[in-house]
């Protein structure tokens, strides 16, 4: 039971990571910690440190707005390449991908 | 009396009252000169006065009688009790004259010391009121009561209760006495207080029926305030370092079922827009991906090639031609040229021996200087063709006239043209200066330098010598032609081809000795050799044989083919050289020992062998043929020598000598190759035919070369001195642009990258000059997209090619069925029954006959009239 779930999480990273043009890929949990990456330490421990606050931001932006709505995804695009970030109650999944051909 | 009157009266009354002394007088100058008063000089302002003496008037009165000013005031003078009479000088005219005399004594003290009194008095005395009040002191009276103290007694505070007064003592004797405290609880002692309790009395509570409040809106304040405390700045630093789990965290973690889920939710969303990238740039701004690259450098609409310079040999007695050019791989403004005489065969023979007589050279142009060459390298004969050696530029391997290869090696003069700049003005080192401004010692003679090596005579090629090629350091062959591995790291290998049909691989390391024989030989017939020629290849010289010979036969015919120029797979001299030589070179110099002069021998056995690589390589002939052969020589069954294979593909394309056949610099399997009148490019899997095949052009062309940067454009030679600049971009079916360069045939083109914006193209003419002309930027730049453009174009033509071969095949199929068509038909003429071809016949003869006899009649040949069957008139 624990195998095939862990399993499951493997799988689904690398089928993420498997994507044409994807950097890397990360699962930070709520505080910013990163769980699982597939950068090296350093840069990994920045983009979760940065992105948990900008995540953190949007949200409460949004909830402000309209209190009955909440975020389901973030994008940031920049001139090199494009990060995304599906929150979760307790969890975030950060990846970073290169979108041009 | 009217108050007017009155007041004269009073002013009078003063006059003579308040100053009763006073007489106005006039005194003339006369007077005034002799009692000493003129006004200005004795009496001023601030002594507006005189005391004169009585006597002095008396004098004056008897002398002058009524005429004396004193006159009038005669009497008052006799009765003037004192001595001396004031006079002032009145000078407002107070009084009415000039002058105004005192008479009384008072008046003349008073006037002298006027009391300040007197002029109060006066002034009061002016204002005095009519009614005089006196002052009278308070009588008091009985007080009337008028109701205000009724009042007063209301508002006073009486004490309405009598004050109870209570008086406590205690004995004397407990006075002073220590006092002694403690608790007592109240409740527990009987009557140790008296209880008041509040009670609820009806009587007195009050419902509050209207609240009568004020209201104001004010903002909402807050106060805050703290008290800070820095006794002194100083810098703060904080080190941290993240947070993170554990291994053991993280796999727990890792199983965790909340994970899961999370993951399972959130990487559908991630997928879908990681997909939406991959689908589409959204961002993407197509307007301004439309527009061609900006930042160009010079003007954009000069397609023309520039002069740069041009060299001449100016020193050589007979007229020569170049055959041969080549950039210096590593120096800038190096070229090399190789010269021949311009004669034919016969002219040769003829002039043979005063040949013999001249050097033949390859002379070393520098930009710096234009008239004298650098460097002149001597060979036996005229080279038709050398070539840099890539892994050393100081090794140079030409092909003479006479089927020998001959061998330089410069490494002592290479500080020599190294330092050699173009403009040399600009070096600040003691560099190489142009031979008029150095002294007469140095630099006076050219520098001619002899050859190392030269081949071996009765081995090596027997006719000239057309293409010459050093193999890539990457590989090495054998006797055989199998491939093996280079573990030398330089070019050591060459490869030859000549008019004496066959191709040539020579090995310049030295060979081990077959036999002791051979080596005493040698030694008996060692030959003196000049001391200033480096010992690099010692070992080859006169005695170099090629490794392997292949000849291009045509099958049984003794005629074979007559190879002009070769090109290999892995040629790349062009532009990649300069990379690879500048590291070799530095890690040469850091060994401090070059290769070169080290040769060791060949090693076949230890050497691996490399696999699957192709020995095809493209052969161009002088029939005008393109073949695709290959170099390794297989074992021929019958007489079992080895026999060099069949070709795999001929063709013959060119009407004329194919002078070119040149690899792209941008892709592997794209070759050019130009002879004749047309130009022909192909690709290296492609056999069916030349992906594109120019027509005929006007001229013949005699040259021709890829463009380094841009992978569409070739320039091609003409024999007219015009060179023609196809670009594949542009059109196809004739060249982009025509410029004239020289009035001769152009014989080489060479372009060369000296920088991404400097590009030149050395072409070189019959005449001997040799051309350095600039390229424009247009023609130096790629455009964007280029090499997409052209792959698509090339493999739009192999589609095409394709196309073709399956059309050629339809149609044969077509045209067989047309045949038998065309046969069917021709069958069923002639099942024609005999019947009807003779009843045919016979009318064709009837309406002959009639036509023979109308033309007759015509003729007047026969008379109608005259002659005539009575039939035929009924």
């Amino acid at each position: 039971m624990e195998i095939g779930e862990e399993a499951e999480v493997e799988e689904t990273l690398k089928r993420i990571q498997s994507h044409k043009g994807v950097i890397g890929t990360m699962v930070v949990n709520a505080e910013g910690i990163p769980i699982r990456t597939t950068l090296d330490n350093s840069t990994t421990v920045q983009y979760a440190g940065l992105l948990h606050h900008l995540t953190m931001k949007a949200k409460s932006t949004v909830r402000d707005i309209d209190p009955q709505n909440d975020l389901t995804f973030l994008r940031i695009r920049s001139k090199k390449h494009e990060i995304m970030v599906a929150p979760d109650k307790e969890y975030l999944l950060i990846v970073i991908q290169n979108p041009c051909e | 009396k009217t108050p007017s009157q009155k007041k004269k009266k009073e002013k009078k009354r003063k006059q003579e009252e308040g100053h009763p002394e006073i007489y106005p007088l006039v005194l003339t100058t006369k007077t005034q000169e002799i009692f000493n008063c003129r006004i200005d000089e004795d009496i001023t302002d601030e002594q507006p006065y005189k005391l004169i003496n009585k006597e002095d008037i008396f004098e004056d009165l008897r002398n002058r009688a009524a005429v004396s000013d004193f006159h009038p005031v005669k009497k008052i003078v006799q009765e003037y009790p004192g001595n001396e009479l004031l006079l002032v000088y009145d000078k407002d005219f107070k009084y009415g004259l000039n002058f105004y005399l005192i008479g009384t004594e008072e008046g003349k003290e008073n006037y002298l010391n006027p009391p300040e009194v007197s002029e109060e008095q006066e002034e009061y005395k002016e204002y005095i009121p009519e009614d005089v009040y006196i002052y009278k002191p308070p009588v008091s009276k009985p007080w009337v009561s008028l109701g205000s103290e009724k009042e007063i007694e209301e508002e006073s505070v009486t004490e309405s209760t009598k004050q109870i007064t209570y008086m406590i003592s205690r004995k004397r004797s407990e006075f002073g006495a220590p006092i002694k405290f403690s608790d007592q609880n109240a409740s527990s002692v009987k009557d140790a207080y008296i209880e008041c309790t509040a009670y609820p009395d009806k009587n007195f509570t009050l419902k509050q029926l209207e609240k009568d409040v004020g209201m104001q809106v004010i903002p909402q304040i807050k106060d805050i305030s703290t008290q800070t405390k820095w006794t002194y700045p100083k810098n703060a630093t904080t080190q941290y370092y993240p947070r993170e789990f554990s291994e053991e965290e993280k796999e727990t973690l890792k199983q965790s079922k909340p994970l899961v889920d999370f993951l399972n939710n959130a990487s559908i969303s991630v997928e879908i827009a990681l997909q939406q990238n991959e689908i589409t740039n959204t961002f993407i701004d197509d307007w301004k991906h439309l527009a061609e690259e900006e930042g160009t450098f010079g003007d954009k609409t000069d397609t023309h090639l520039k002069e740069y310079q041009s060299f001449t040999d100016l020193h050589s007695p007979t007229e020569k031609m170049i055959t041969c050019v080549s950039w210096h791989p590593t120096i800038y403004g190096l070229i090399a040229v190789s010269v021949a005489v311009r004669l034919s065969f016969e002219d040769r023979v003829h002039f043979s021996g005063k040949l013999l007589l001249q050097p033949s050279l390859i002379l070393f142009w520098s930009f710096s200087d234009p008239i004298h060459p650098q460097l002149m390298l001597e060979s036996p004969d005229d080279i038709f063709c050398f070539k840099f050696c890539p892994s050393d530029p100081n090794i140079i391997a030409g092909g003479c006239i006479n089927g020998q290869i001959v061998m330089w090696d410069i490494t002592a003069h290479a500080d020599r043209i190294e330092n050699v700049k173009a403009g040399g003005s600009r070096s600040k080192k003691a560099t190489l200066k142009p031979m008029f401004l150095l002294e007469p010692e140095s630099n006076k003679e050219a520098m001619y330098i002899r050859h190392c090596a030269v081949s071996s005579i009765e081995n090596g090629h027997k006719k000239v010598i057309t293409d010459i090629h050093w193999l890539s350091d990457t590989f090495e062959i054998n006797r055989m032609g199998s491939v093996f591995e280079n573990r030398s790291g330089i070019c050591c290998q060459l490869v030859t081809c000549s008019a004496d049909c066959t191709i040539c691989f020579w090995d310049i390391r030295p060979q081990k000795p077959l036999t002791p024989q051979t080596t005493e030989k040698k030694k008996e017939e060692s030959i003196e050799i000049p001391f200033d020629v480096p010992s690099t290849f010692l070992h080859l010289d006169l005695s170099w044989k090629p490794l392997t010979k292949v000849r291009l036969s045509k099958g049984e015919t003794s005629l074979d083919h007559c190879p002009t120029k070769i090109s290999l797979k892995e040629d790349h001299l062009l532009c990649k050289t300069q990379d690879k030589v500048l590291a070799q070179s530095k890690t040469a110099k850091a060994e401090e020992m070059n290769p070169y002069h080290n040769l060791e021998s060949r090693m076949p056995n230890l050497l691996k062998p490399i696999d699957d690589f192709c020995t095809k390589f493209f052969v161009g002939t002088e029939e005008g043929e393109v073949i695709y052969t290959d170099w390794k020589m297989e074992k021929d069954p019958e007489t079992g020598r080895l026999m060099p294979k069949k070709p795999v593909s001929l063709h013959t394309i060119h009407d004329g000598i194919v002078h070119t056949i040149q690899r792209s610099p941008f892709y592997d399997d794209i070759i050019l190759t130009v002879g004749g009148w047309n130009v022909a490019i192909w690709k290296e899997s492609v056999m069916t035919g030349p992906l594109l095949q120019s027509c005929c052009a006007p001229k013949r062309y005699t040259s021709g070369h890829w463009s380094l940067t841009r992978p569409g454009v070739f320039y091609i030679g003409r024999e007219d001195g015009y060179i023609d600049i196809w670009d594949l971009l542009e059109k196809t079916h004739e060249p982009a642009q025509s410029q004239n360069i020289c009035i001769t045939m152009i014989t080489c083109i060479k372009p060369w990258i000296f920088s991404p914006k400097q590009q030149f193209i050395a072409i070189a003419d019959y005449y001997g000059t040799l051309h350095i002309l600039e390229i424009p930027w247009t023609l130096s730049r790629p455009s964007t997209n280029e090499m997409t453009s052209i792959n698509h174009y090339f493999e739009r033509e192999v589609k095409h090619l394709e196309y073709v071969e399956q059309r050629k095949k339809i149609r044969e199929q077509e045209k067989k069925e047309m045949e038998q068509e065309m046969a069917k038909k021709k069958v069923k003429i002639y099942q024609k029954s005999k019947e009807q071809m003779e009843a045919e016949l016979k009318m064709d003869y009837e309406s002959y006959l009639e036509l023979e006899k109308t033309v007759l009649i015509n003729l007047g040949l026969i008379r109608v009239t005259e002659k005539g069957s009575y039939s035929d008139v009924m």
